[in-house]
């Protein structure tokens, strides 16, 4: 995406957040239009965020529940895509466990496609959910210095903000063990960090990432109270970042693993804004693919 | 501080290539100057005079790879047993492997070594720490709070890592924190249930063997992977040409690697097991007589760059056994310069090389104090008569366990004084 249009959906999805927090939620802008959530893997938060979106659009949402479907009975991926883009709905949002998986399903079905989280490749929504927060925040992007830390290997969500934040403009930091960190990881338009102390030296946003209970004991990393030690976001570590500087988390957090309870709830913390953001965003997104109106002022 | 000052001694310092007639002073636990031009300022008030004529010092022995049964098995060797041994063979910095009972994978384990150190030991006593829990091969130890806690080093010990991955995780993970991995290198299928060198003598005795293969296969792999994650790698012991090779080869793409050589695969071939003498089973086993002298070629050109003991206590109960049946390993820390001082005697190394490898480098490649007599550094070093005969007597053998390669072996250079820190430790 270009610059102008990442403003232009969160100058949408900033509008979308006083419809929000109105009393009357409920607009007509897609009335009459279908949803379908896929979810292959589960999640709380971005499924319900995308539920909510969409029923504040005023779209007949339905939620496939990978656990109960077909899928168990060993339908493959493109199958279930031909089944449902069959009943016709006007936007399929999907979460998989594969990179690649939305753009696959985007390439078989007629209708538009949200990637909601594909493995450890992109999660679109939430950089720009990130990248509102931060907006409102702090009023602009381009400038800022922004520290991802944590286990960036895994994430989707590091992928998506590196791409995002470079766009607009701000400079990326990435701090993480070297075990966590992707290969060629220095050629993707960031500054690679081995300490948190160096990482986090006058940042303005300070993004941590949740670290897999898996991937605490031995394998990446020896233990969790060793991760804390030199990657968990404390008081003495945040204390090098500016004393303005936000604090992100994309949710679920593991409290005393990557992020101190009094820093996830501390006055610098926006991680409850961020969820707010979340929906928000969603609706930009939806409402910029299906509103013809809105697509026509857009392009 | 009452000074002491060694006179008229061949002083060998590798640390500044130095190897000439002069003096060495000590104040406190430092040394002040060391070489002929250490009288400069004179004999300071008070000294102790030695004199040192036909003598010579050296740094302090530093031992690279020492095993030890405490915790966990206390009648083979304690710290304070492996450390009268140590000083008793100029030997005064010990780098202990953590293949103890329970296993040096946890703070508190590093914790008790140093503490027993500081109480019972006369010399320095440097813990490493196991790469993976429990010396199993899977999961990494805590490399940055082992190290904080005093591990100068990450091994295995005795046991060598199978997988790729695991090894590969432990180099990364290390290079975050500076730390050095350290490995013994040998594919377990590949050496099956081979208990010494393949090869005809083996074959001769009706014992399995265990290919050269088994050991360096792994080993370029762990070049490869030192490469790959640009870490500081160590080869604990290599024995055979073929690993002297690559790891020659490594060192000109300039990975970070370095390599040692027991004394045993410097001094002795398979053919010293001779009928099945238990103390030459070791790991990695005696290697044929071309290996030998491969691995003296490379000490002397440098592609190996530190000699161990590779102390490793056994007693009766695992070392009276059947050749394929006994425990692999044998004591070494009494007899690791007179020994190296074989090659010194036969003109293969140079004196001053042969130091370099069992003190100098090896202080360096682990950050320890030591392994130098510049002014200022700790006063750790060895007063040694060159030339002096002697026979290694079991009755003389100060370890708890008696398992040496060399009893009733002539051999030439004996330690007369060790000094640790400006104390004298031993006396002969």
């Amino acid at each position: 995406m270009s610059p102008p249009d990442i403003e232009f959906l969160l100058d949408r999805a900033d509008e979308a957040v006083s419809i929000s927090r109105q009393a009357e939620k409920k607009s007509a802008v897609l009335r009459g239009r279908t949803q379908i959530n896929l979810f292959f893997e589960a999640s709380t938060r971005t499924q319900s965020s995308f539920e909510l979106a969409g029923k504040r659009l005023g779209a007949d949402v339905m939620n496939m529940s990978v656990a109960s479907s077909s899928v168990k009975k060993g339908e493959t991926l493109i199958d279930t895509a031909m089944t449902l883009n069959a009943m016709r709905p006007d936007i399929l949002i999907i979460r998989h466990q594969s990179a690649g998986a939305a753009a696959l399903l985007a390439q078989k079905v007629g209708c538009s496609v949200v990637n909601a989280g594909d493995g450890a490749h992109e999660h679109p929504t939430q950089a720009l959910l990130d990248a509102l927060t931060i907006r409102r925040a702090k009023g602009r992007i381009g400038g800022l210095t922004i520290a991802i830390c944590g286990d960036i290997l895994h994430s989707r969500v590091a992928r998506s903000n590196i791409l995002l934040l470079n766009a607009l403009g701000a400079r990326v930091r990435v701090v993480a063990p070297s075990t966590l960190l992707p290969s060629g990881i220095a050629d993707m338009s960031v500054e690679v960090c081995r300490t948190m102390a160096e990482g986090l030296k006058g940042v303005d946003v300070v993004m941590m990432l949740r670290l897999q209970r898996e991937r605490m004991a031995g394998s990446f990393v020896p233990s969790v109270r060793e991760y804390f030690r030199y990657y968990g976001l404390d008081a003495a570590k945040l204390a090098s970042a500016r004393p303005d500087a936000l604090v992100m988390h994309p949710g679920p957090m593991n409290r005393g693993v990557e992020i101190a309870s009094e820093i996830a709830d501390g006055p610098q913390s926006v991680i409850q804004e961020q969820v707010e953001m979340g929906v928000a965003v969603r609706m930009a997104v939806m409402q910029a693919l299906l509103d013809p109106r809105r697509n026509a002022e857009a392009l | 501080m009452n000074a002491t000052v060694f006179e008229h001694a061949r002083i060998v310092d590798p640390s500044r290539g130095l190897d000439e007639i002069g003096t060495l002073i000590v104040e406190g636990r430092k040394i002040v100057a060391a070489g002929p031009d250490a009288l400069n300022q004179g004999v300071p008030d008070g000294a102790v005079r030695v004199g040192c004529r036909g003598k010579t010092i050296i740094p302090g022995l530093v031992d690279g790879r020492v095993f030890i049964g405490e915790p966990g098995a206390e009648h083979r060797e304690t710290i304070a047993s492996a450390s009268e041994a140590a000083a008793a063979g100029g030997v005064t910095s010990i780098v202990m492997m953590p293949d103890t009972d329970p296993v040096i994978d946890d703070v508190a384990l590093v914790e008790f070594v140093l503490r027993t150190a500081k109480d019972t030991a006369r010399i320095n006593v440097f813990p490493a720490a196991a790469i993976t829990k429990g010396l199993k091969g899977s999961e990494l130890t805590e490399f940055g709070l082992l190290q904080e806690a005093g591990a100068v080093a990450f091994t295995d010990g005795r046991h060598s890592i199978a997988s790729a991955q695991v090894m590969r995780r432990a180099l990364t993970y290390a290079r975050d924190f500076g730390a050095t991995i350290v490995h013994e290198t040998r594919d377990h299928d590949l050496a099956g249930s081979g208990v010494m060198n393949e090869g005809l003598f083996a074959s001769w005795l009706g014992l399995s063997g265990i290919p050269r293969e088994a050991e360096t296969i792994p080993l370029v792999r762990d070049l490869m992977l030192a490469k790959l994650t640009r870490s500081t790698y160590h080869a604990a012991k290599i024995s055979t040409g073929i690993s002297a090779d690559a790891v020659a080869r490594a060192k000109q793409e300039g990975v970070k690697a370095s390599a040692g050589v027991s004394i045993n695969n410097l001094a002795l071939n398979e053919n010293d097991i001779g009928e099945y003498r238990t103390f030459f089973r070791l790991d990695p086993p005696l290697r044929s007589e071309d290996d030998r002298l491969s691995m003296v070629e490379a000490l002397r050109n440098g592609t190996i760059d530190i000699i161990v003991s590779s102390h490793d206590p056994q007693d009766v109960d695992t070392k009276r056994l059947p050749f394929a049946d006994a425990a692999a390993g044998a004591i070494g820390l009494e007899t690791l310069l007179a020994v190296a001082l074989r090659l010194y005697h036969s003109g293969e190394v140079p004196l001053i090389r042969l130091i370099e490898a069992l003190s100098t480098a090896p202080a360096r490649l682990f950050a320890l104090p030591g392994g130098t007599l510049k002014p200022g550094a700790p006063a750790d070093f060895a007063l040694v008569d060159l030339e002096a005969p002697w026979i290694v007597r079991e009755a003389d053998i100060r370890s708890k366990s008696k398992n040496t390669c060399f009893e009733d072996a002539r051999l030439q250079g004996k330690v007369l004084q060790s000094w640790v820190s400006g104390r004298k430790v031993f006396e002969l």
